[in-house]
């Protein structure tokens, strides 16, 4: 069974507790906060006032820049405020307060259940569709899936390959659309090879998912060009590198795109929003969260509309555990930790919340490095954590860029695996932060020589 | 409204420890320490208990009093290993006070003064078996014969090393001197004239594959040295000998299997990469073969794992693979 090729981990999974549960719709909330950054690039602005009456559907903010995206509104209602948020993690972000009144549909939205197989849209129309319904790489980093369909002059996409990897402990969210929405990703993936011109897609799936392998294979067999392609158990097969590395052997150089490769990767809850905007003209509004953890008395996979509360998600889980330590907007290795959770919307971004008790999160006073070596084992990205912690210390920029900091992926791998507990990414990061910011000032530098 | 803890990514950890490690180690060197035991009697549990009282107590009289840390390093067992590994490295009849100052020697300057654990450049161990070597010659080459479990810690018969006759032959080309060899089958289990741990090669090997089926440690350091050892035996040959012969008396005499499985591989001084480490380790190989063949002392992986030691902020010049490097 295939993989990728360089470092990587191997921790417990923990998808046991809410694998295999059926996906929940998630009541409407009183009132919603829709972020209007929810994506990278720039904000989105605004496109509605205060004390307009929006429909579920319609547009609340337009991309703000060529990567960016559009914001749909996720619930019906009044438009009460538009003005700054706090988010968990204490930054203000510009956001839409709607107050819910019912759930009144934009009419162009199909709402039936019933499949839609056949797409005449030429590719440059279901292209402009999927930008128009603001739809985002919903795997984690929230790249707008519009300006991954087109490629740079001179690139050309060979396969695409769909991202059912899951690599992330305790989250089931994309197992669980796999086994509900097989059908409607088939669909997805046909749309969006036809968009890229490739006859040929690949999904991986990692081995711990045996039912979603048979499934979707059932599925694609039906097809021409899509196969599965069963994955073995391991961090971070998910990085976008690590699976194209793992899925057709060839690794994208330092500083380049997927499409330098001729790939492209979309994961599986990206797929279902394709379909969804471009056979039932329905925008991203809503994904599918996990709510987990071992102490959690309902865990399992809640639909949830953009800008509902994440408590009244929480509520729907059995409420916060008595003895949380942690709530991590995520997954475990890459995940943040929340200081609070009132106030804060779902949205985009947001792919679980995991809480962890007070004995899982116990902290390890660092000890002096050993110089193992395990950490330099362990980088997916043949990095060696060690030293770009050490250089961090001694401020030296240019040699972090020398090996190759901005090459790090934040996977976590080091930090998970280093025996005396050192806080390797938190050098590594700022120097990253850092190093990018020079790089960013030489590139201005010159352009400004050129001119 | 509540709070929770917040720390960056990862959230969750291997649960691997520093202690952990070394503990591992320890556990894997007990089939070679039991072999010694059974081989040499009481003068290897003495041996072995006084290194490793005196190399703790070392290190903890330097972090108290003169380091002043306020965090003891004695729980991460290190200076037990440390200790343990120069009785590995004794004779297991030697004097107690020699043991005491070698012990002194490897914590005190091999570790402590460059700050203690993680820092230093030599192995400790090492550091304590060389300066003992260079300071009671005598003492330090006076190897006691295996006679089963022997009760007294003195007055063992003592005799010359394989190392020794291999030396002579390579030297004379005298190969009459094989006879006087251990046969394989003993050099092997470890029935010879040896230091404490050194003898029993093959308890040395099922501890050095448990460390590396545990990934304690990799293979490419004891790989790279055996096949490296075993590459220039096989080149030189004396006449008159065969060559696997004289291969299997290079690889289980002396320290070849405690260096390369136990000695080379620490972690701290050694290097990080993969390629860093093989070439670390035919260092190693080729520099104890010139040691043997043509140095003054019978035995060199001491000093070939030494004088490696100091070539490791080299050796960590070389980059692991990077991701998107080769393959396109």
């Amino acid at each position: 069974m295939k993989t990728f090729h360089i470092g990587g981990v191997h921790p417990h999974d923990n998808k046991q507790f809410s694998a295999h549960q059926a996906i929940t719709e998630c009541p409407l909330p009183k009132q919603a906060i829709i972020p209007l950054v929810q994506h990278i690039g720039a904000p989105a602005q605004a496109v509605v006032e205060v004390g307009a009456k929006v429909k579920v559907g319609e547009l609340l903010a337009k991309a703000g820049g060529f990567v960016s995206a559009n914001i749909a509104s996720p619930v019906s209602g009044t438009v009460t405020k538009i003005g700054d948020m706090t988010d968990a993690w204490g930054a203000t972000v510009p956001a839409i307060f709607i107050d819910v009144d019912g759930d009144v549909w934009s009419p162009e939205i199909d709402r039936s259940p019933d499949l839609i197989h056949q797409c005449t849209l030429e590719p440059k129309q279901i292209i402009d569709k999927i930008a128009a319904a603001g739809i985002v790489g919903l795997g984690g980093a929230c790249f707008p899936t519009h300006v991954k369909l087109l490629p740079p002059p001179g690139k050309k996409a060979e396969v695409l390959i769909v991202n059912g990897v899951e690599c992330e402990p305790y989250l089931t969210c994309d197992h669980q659309l796999m086994m509900e929405h097989g059908e409607e990703l088939i669909i997805g993936i046909q749309i969006l090879k036809k968009a890229l011109g490739v006859d040929r897609a690949i999904i991986g799936i990692e081995n711990n998912k045996r039912d979603a392998i048979e499934h979707m294979t059932r599925l694609a067999n039906a097809q021409l060009g899509i196969e599965v392609m069963p994955l073995q158990l391991k961090y971070p097969q998910g990085g976008e590198k690590q699976l194209i590395d793992a899925c057709i052997g060839r690794q994208v150089p330092s500083g380049a795109l997927p499409i330098e490769v001729g790939a492209v990767v979309d994961n599986v809850a990206t797929l279902f929003a394709v379909y969804e905007a471009v056979q039932k003209n329905k925008p991203l509004i809503s994904r599918v969260m996990t709510v987990t953890g071992k102490n959690v008395q309902k865990p399992g996979n809640y639909l949830v509309r953009f800008g509902t509360p994440i408590d009244e998600v929480i509520a729907l889980a059995g409420g916060v555990p008595n003895h949380t330590g942690k709530v991590i907007g995520g997954g475990p290795m890459m995940g943040r930790a929340m200081d609070h959770t009132e106030g804060m919307p779902a949205n985009k971004r947001l792919s679980g919340l995991l809480f962890l008790d007070e004995a899982e999160c116990q902290s390890h006073e660092p000890e002096n490095c050993i110089r193992c070596g395990k950490c330099v084992q362990a980088c997916p990205m043949g990095l060696e954590p060690y030293l770009l912690h050490r250089l961090y210390e001694l401020e030296r920029w240019d040699e972090m860029e020398k090996h190759d900091v901005m090459d790090c992926i934040d996977c976590g791998c080091c930090v998970f695996t280093c025996p005396a507990h050192r806080p390797l990414l938190d050098g590594i990061r700022p120097g990253k932060a850092k190093v990018g910011a020079i790089l960013r000032e030489r590139a201005a530098a010159k352009a400004a020589e050129k001119k | 409204m509540a709070h929770f803890i917040t720390s960056p990514a990862p959230h969750v950890h291997s649960g691997d420890s520093v202690r952990r490690n070394m503990a591992l180690v320890i556990l894997a060197l007990m089939p070679a320490y039991i072999v010694s035991v059974i081989e040499f009697g009481c003068g290897a549990l003495i041996t072995a208990a006084i290194a490793v009282a005196a190399c703790v107590l070392t290190e903890w009289l330097i972090s108290r009093f003169m380091l002043k840390e306020q965090r003891q390093s004695i729980g991460d067992l290190s200076a037990v290993l440390t200790g343990l590994l120069l009785a590995f490295n004794l004779p297991s009849s030697i004097d107690w006070w020699i043991v005491v100052i070698g012990a002194i020697v490897a914590i005190g300057v091999g570790k402590m003064t460059f700050g203690g654990l993680g820092q230093n450049l030599f192995n400790p161990a090492l550091v304590g078996r060389v300066f003992l070597l260079i300071s009671f010659p005598a003492q330090m080459t006076t190897w006691p014969l295996p006679k089963g479990f022997e009760t007294s810690y003195v007055d063992a018969e003592t005799g010359a090393t394989p190392l020794y006759f291999l030396k002579h032959i390579m030297k004379t080309g005298d190969t009459s001197l094989v006879e006087q060899l251990p046969s394989l089958r003993d050099a092997l289990f470890g029935v010879m004239g040896g230091s404490l741990g050194e003898v029993a090669a093959l308890a040395l090997i099922i501890g050095g594959v448990f460390l590396i089926c545990t990934r304690v440690i990799t293979w490419h350091i004891p790989v790279s040295i055996i096949a490296t050892v075993a590459l220039f035996a096989w080149i030189a040959t004396p006449a008159g000998m065969a060559p696997h012969t004289f291969i299997g008396y290079q690889l289980l005499s002396g320290g070849l299997m405690l260096g390369a499985f136990f000695m080379a591989t620490d972690y701290v001084t050694s290097p990080m990469t993969a390629w860093g480490k093989i070439i670390f380790g035919v260092g190693i190989g080729l520099l104890m073969m010139v040691i043997r063949t043509w140095g003054a002392y019978p035995e060199g992986m001491s000093f070939a794992i030494l004088i490696m030691n100091a070539c490791v902020p080299l050796l960590n010049r070389f980059r692991p693979q990077r991701f998107g490097e080769k393959k396109k």
